[in-house]
């Protein structure tokens, strides 16, 4: 029983540290419409950079906001590639992620593992002071459950600004944010900045929850979160009070535990990706079918 | 007031395609002129106004506004003195997002975006005092998905959103040309009580002759690119519709159309 209740919490807090990447992939693609590739590569470099800055003995929760920063980064040079060379969306997200590719590599080699004698934002102060008389594997819970649940409340505000508005509005009708004399290009910037600062910070804090960083786990990331974010909306659409940022955080916990259920059944992990993109593509389908019943209905 | 001198205009230049529309084409609106522009399918009306608000690039000439060339201004910036509302209902408001958070934007169009918070609830009285006077219940739903009003309501809110903010000019690009009869006329109703309260500068682009005729104070009509006929004042008070179509006829029968 303790080893079951021990997958169950720890499923749930990889579920809870990759909903971060899971709003930044909300914002791209369910607000800007934007099919934003660029996560492939953010995620691991905000891993990378953690990996390095910890071996290096630097603070663990500095390393948060470093992820942040570099990710905003990324976004920022996938937005200038696509709003000011004029370079399509899909076409600026690939560009910027295979540069990535190589940039994490220079950063951090192809696997960097941090020695146990180093401190994560789960093993220092102040997690230690507050909840240091918890097992690891739940103060790892309650640490991912408070940065998901903060980082929820910080962007649900946000979308309640007029800057939030204005990012809805682009991806909504860009013609009106024109009318409105307003840059939609410089607003889709600065939603794919948010997003990618997310994405990378969720890259950090697996890289303390592994104590590892691998060049290849950014593969298949931007699939992941496109999941997530479709079966979050997709299960609470007709839930108006649930806001979308709960529905991608509970959507990627789903996605965690359905694909923790599989590999318990014997699913061998190698098949993992393949897994995520049929998956995905279920998931398309579906939501197409539910569309389409819709159209007959009305 | 707005001024167009000698613009040339050349779609796809330098390819086999190449079609010239304006050549050296001139045209000035006075500050608080209606101007109504009718004219065949590609006789460069709607080439017009996206000339003016910076939607297509120019090849040769200037567009100013006061003594002010307005060439090298971008989309967007001329869009802070521009009201425009499309022919598609869609175009001019956000269909996700509730009534009361379109009309928020639009009355905070020319402030910055910032980290303020974007619904005022105190303003709602004055949405739904904006939005009564249309009389089509828009007032009683401020908090409904724009996406769910039928398109006479959506083009009536765009009109509103339009001119919710001080503007020097109003753009109507067919603005009533997707609505049905008796709301197509509604909207022009409203369309010329609104000019006439806010002292606007107006264009608008129609095919419906009535209304070109009956709105504003002066009309043109463009035949390939050049102003074929133009009336103002007393003499477009004068004009009745009969007029303007035989004109309108003769042109088409000349072009083979």
């Amino acid at each position: 029983m303790g080893v079951f209740l021990d997958l169950v919490v720890s499923t749930v807090t990889q579920g809870l540290i990759y909903a971060l990447l899971s709003y930044g992939v909300f914002i791209t693609y369910k607000i800007l419409d934007f099919p934003d590739l660029t996560v492939d590569g953010s995620f691991p470099l905000g891993a990378a950079v953690t990996a390095v800055l910890l071996t290096k003995g630097f603070n663990p929760y500095l390393t948060l906001a470093v992820a942040l920063l570099v990710g905003a980064l990324t976004g920022l040079i996938t937005g200038l590639i696509h709003v000011k060379l004029g370079v399509r969306d899909l076409l600026a997200g690939i560009i910027t992620m295979t540069a990535l590719f190589s940039i994490n590599l220079q950063i951090a080699g192809s696997n960097l593992i941090i020695e146990r004698t180093v401190n994560t934002i789960f093993s220092a102060e102040p997690a230690m002071a507050l909840f240091g008389n918890l097992s690891l594997i739940y103060r790892k819970l309650i640490v991912s459950l408070f940065l998901t649940i903060l980082f929820k409340i910080i962007l649900d505000l946000y979308f309640k600004t007029k800057s939030g508005l204005l990012l809805r509005a682009v991806g909504d009708n860009n013609t009106l944010v024109t009318s409105l004399a307003k840059d939609k290009g410089k607003v889709k910037i600065i939603g794919l900045v948010i997003s990618n600062a997310l994405v990378a910070l969720s890259g950090c804090i697996v890289c303390h929850e592994q104590r590892a960083f691998s060049s290849t786990m950014g593969t298949g990331q931007v699939v992941f979160g496109l999941a997530t974010v479709i079966i979050g909306t997709t299960l609470f659409k007709k839930l108006n009070f649930v806001k979308g940022t709960t529905a991608v955080m509970i959507g990627s916990i789903l996605y965690k535990v359905s694909i923790q259920i599989a590999i318990s059944l014997g699913l061998p992990a190698n098949l993992l990706k393949f897994i995520t993109a049929a998956l995905f593509l279920a998931i398309l389908v579906l939501g197409k079918l539910q569309k389409g019943g819709v159209k007959k209905n009305a | 007031m707005l001024e167009l001198k000698d613009v040339t205009k050349i779609y796809n230049p330098g390819s086999v395609t190449e079609m010239c529309l304006f050549e050296k084409f001139n045209l000035s609106i006075e500050k608080g002129e209606f101007l109504s522009i009718v004219g065949s399918n590609g006789s460069g009306k709607t080439s017009l106004l996206n000339i003016i608000c910076g939607s297509i690039p120019i090849e040769g000439g200037e567009v100013r506004i006061g003594k002010r060339s307005i060439d090298k201004m971008k989309e967007f910036k001329r869009y802070r003195k521009i009201g425009r509302v499309y022919q598609n209902p869609a175009m001019g408001t956000c269909p996700n997002l509730t009534l009361l958070e379109n009309m928020s934007l639009a009355e905070n169009k020319g402030r910055p975006f910032g980290l303020g918070r974007a619904i005022n609830k105190s303003r709602s009285n004055y949405y739904r005092e904006q939005l009564s006077v249309l009389g089509l219940g828009l007032e009683n739903k401020l908090y409904d998905k724009v996406g769910s009003l039928s398109g006479g309501q959506r083009q009536a809110a765009a009109l509103i959103m339009s001119t919710l903010t001080p503007i020097d000019f109003l753009i109507l690009d067919e603005h009533t040309a997707a609505l049905d009869p008796k709301t197509a006329e509604l909207i022009m109703q409203l369309t010329d009580e609104l000019i006439k309260a806010k002292k606007l500068t107006a264009m608008m682009v129609t095919h419906n002759l009535r209304y070109a005729v009956e709105y504003g104070n002066r009309i043109i009509m463009m035949d390939n690119g050049n102003i074929v006929f133009e009336k103002a004042g007393a003499e477009k008070e004068a004009l009745c519709v009969e007029d303007v179509l035989k004109i309108f006829t003769d042109i088409s029968i000349e072009c083979g159309n």
